[in-house]
């Protein structure tokens, strides 16, 4: 491909400290997306997947880093060094954003979830129309009936809809590029197909890049046009998604496929 | 709601039972003759005693004086103050309005101070304005109401001559309107500060403490990653989560304020219901002993009423499990 990445990571580094030790939670770790691609990002619990995507979308938690290094480009800008306003304004506006795991936990629980949305909107309007643009972005990813909708706080809602409204927030600022860390873990399996299915329309019709960090290899194979397998904070091996699956060059990438492919016993079969 | 509320006052009347038999029970128990205590450092005149004592009915089996007062309370009648010769409901309605306006103006002070202190220590970046405020307000918290409020007279009233150091008001005022206005604030000013600044801090530690759990939750992960700057995410995130456990804190020492801040008021010889109460201890003045307490009780119970519901206003979770 002739086209330049709209990210491009060399080298990363992620260093925490933990009271007396330092874990190299991610260890130098080279990363890229293309525009409008859908990327995978496997690997088991604690290999640094979620901390790679908060590391490149700067939204660590309040931890203790004790290093944070590496070459971070998006669109050819550097994220690390980037002053706080200029990265706010990328994530306000055709920059990239990002929807978890826990979408309970990650809306706030006293505002409802309209005034959520709007507050993300990527330029402040007129109220009405910002309402519109809300309904608009409610409707897109899927929820029906969404004045309604927009009137009721995060628990008032099920799980699938509350991580759609998490979508809606993502895209309200019409994002290049959107990290989906464990975006289906938390829900029922018939629902983790719709919201699957959603993001991956949603992709496509936006021709937005996607990033979807899971242990869920079955995911991946679905959706994903290439897969980065992480181990202890590096990646080990980084493939086409058909490549991966059939020519696995890593043990470990082995046996985490058949893992995901592995049948329950016949006796247990439904 | 309205269900909610007559439930809870319903609630509240074995509760109040149950404090007026402890505390009639209490003052039984307790050594001292009311009768010796009307009269003073002399020998009671034994028909003086037992003319008191008919009159007063002190001799009446205990259960037989309980269920007279109870009986009367239930009619609106709380006993007679024979120390101030008053019906004790007077005298509480005269002194419970100086207490609450103390009370009041205390906490309208005391929580912006508080929260304030609180959300700079707790959305603080740099360790050392934090550590700053914590050990300040930890320190200030320390210094007991009446200690403070003698530092202050002793700067404030005697060195600068700034405030009035004790009472209410001036005997005879001649003021009107707004000069009025000023000379209440000018009484006010001392015990409120006392009052404010130490109420304040104890806010102050709430508050951090739950600005830092909020910092620490999802939903604000989420405000940064929508791009919102940072005095909008402690504006339209942090501020109301967080101000949560403080309602129940303030809102449970404003009630035990209105019953009196009985070491404040002795400071400061602010005549309202601490005071009524030392003075009626100290002079066995039974009947407003117990009055000053039911008021308190009750003063406590409401304010937990209204705690509830605030926390139902603030907190959308609360009003749906209702």
């Amino acid at each position: 491909m002739s086209l330049s990445p709209l990210l491009d990571v060399r080298d990363l580094k992620v260093h925490l400290r933990l009271g007396p030790n330092v874990v190299k939670a991610i260890d130098g770790v080279d990363f890229r997306i293309m525009p409008g691609e859908c990327v995978g990002i496997v690997g088991e619990s604690g290999s640094g997947k979620s901390t790679m995507a908060r590391a490149i979308t700067r939204l660590m938690p309040n931890v203790n880093i004790a290093e944070l290094s590496g070459e971070l480009s998006f669109e050819g800008q550097d994220i690390l060094a980037m002053p706080d306003g200029a990265l706010r304004a990328l994530r306000r506006g055709r920059g990239f954003s990002m929807i978890f795991q826990d979408p309970l936990g990650y809306l706030n629980p006293t505002q409802r979830v309209g005034r959520q949305i709007e507050e993300a909107l990527s330029c402040d309007s007129s109220r009405g129309s910002n309402r519109n643009r809300v309904h608009t972005l409610l409707d897109e990813v899927g929820l029906p009936d969404p004045a309604n909708v927009a009137r009721r706080y995060p628990h008032e809602l099920s799980g699938g809809m509350r991580q759609r409204v998490m979508i809606a927030i993502a895209l309200a600022s019409d994002p290049q590029l959107l990290f989906a860390d464990e975006p289906t873990t938390a829900l029922d399996a018939t629902v983790q197909l719709q919201v699957l299915q959603t993001l991956y329309r949603l992709h496509k019709e936006r021709n937005m890049a996607m990033a979807i960090i899971t242990h869920d290899l079955g995911v991946v194979a679905e959706l994903c046009d290439r897969v980065y397998v992480m181990r202890a904070g590096k990646v080990i091996e980084s493939a086409e998604t058909v490549r991966l699956f059939e020519h696995p060059q890593q043990d470990y990438s082995r046996r985490l496929i058949e893992l995901s492919t592995r049948r329950l016993p016949r006796e247990l079969q439904a | 709601m309205l269900r909610f509320v007559g439930r809870r006052a319903l609630l509240a009347i074995p509760l109040l039972l149950a404090i007026i038999i402890l505390m009639f029970s209490m003052l039984h128990l307790i050594p001292g003759d009311p009768v010796q205590a009307l009269v003073g450092d002399y020998p009671v005149p034994p028909a003086y005693r037992q003319a008191i004592e008919t009159k007063y009915r002190l001799n009446d089996p205990f259960l037989v004086q309980v269920g007279n007062y109870l009986a009367n309370v239930a009619q609106g009648d709380f006993g007679f103050s024979y120390q101030n010769q008053r019906n004790v409901l007077d005298l509480i309605l005269e002194r419970a309005p100086r207490t609450m306006l103390l009370a009041s103006v205390s906490f309208a002070l005391a929580i912006p101070l508080g929260m304030a202190i609180g959300i700079a220590a707790g959305t603080s970046r740099r360790p050392g304005v934090d550590k700053f405020w914590t050990t300040t307000a930890l320190i200030v918290y320390a210094i007991p109401t009446f200690w403070l409020g003698q530092l202050l007279v002793m700067l404030l009233a005697l060195r600068l001559g700034w405030f009035p150091t004790q009472g209410i008001g001036p005997l005879i005022s001649r003021t009107q309107g707004f000069a009025w206005l000023l000379e209440k604030l000018r009484y006010l000013a001392l015990p409120v500060l006392a009052f404010g600044i130490h109420e304040g801090m104890r806010i102050a530690r709430i508050m951090r403490a739950s600005v830092i759990d909020t910092l620490s939750q999802g939903y604000i992960i989420t405000a940064r990653a929508k791009g919102l700057s940072r005095g909008r995410i402690i504006r339209s995130h942090v501020m109301r989560n967080s101000s949560l456990p403080l309602v129940t804190i303030a809102g449970y020492a404003f009630g035990s304020a209105l019953g009196g801040a009985v070491l404040l008021e002795t400071v400061f010889t602010w005549p309202g219901l601490g005071l009524l109460l030392v003075d009626s201890i100290r002079l066995r003045d039974n009947m407003t002993v117990i009055g000053v307490v039911i008021f308190s009780a009750l003063a406590v119970i409401a304010m937990n009423l209204i705690v509830d519901l605030l926390y139902a206003a603030l907190d959308p979770r609360i009003r749906t499990t209702r």
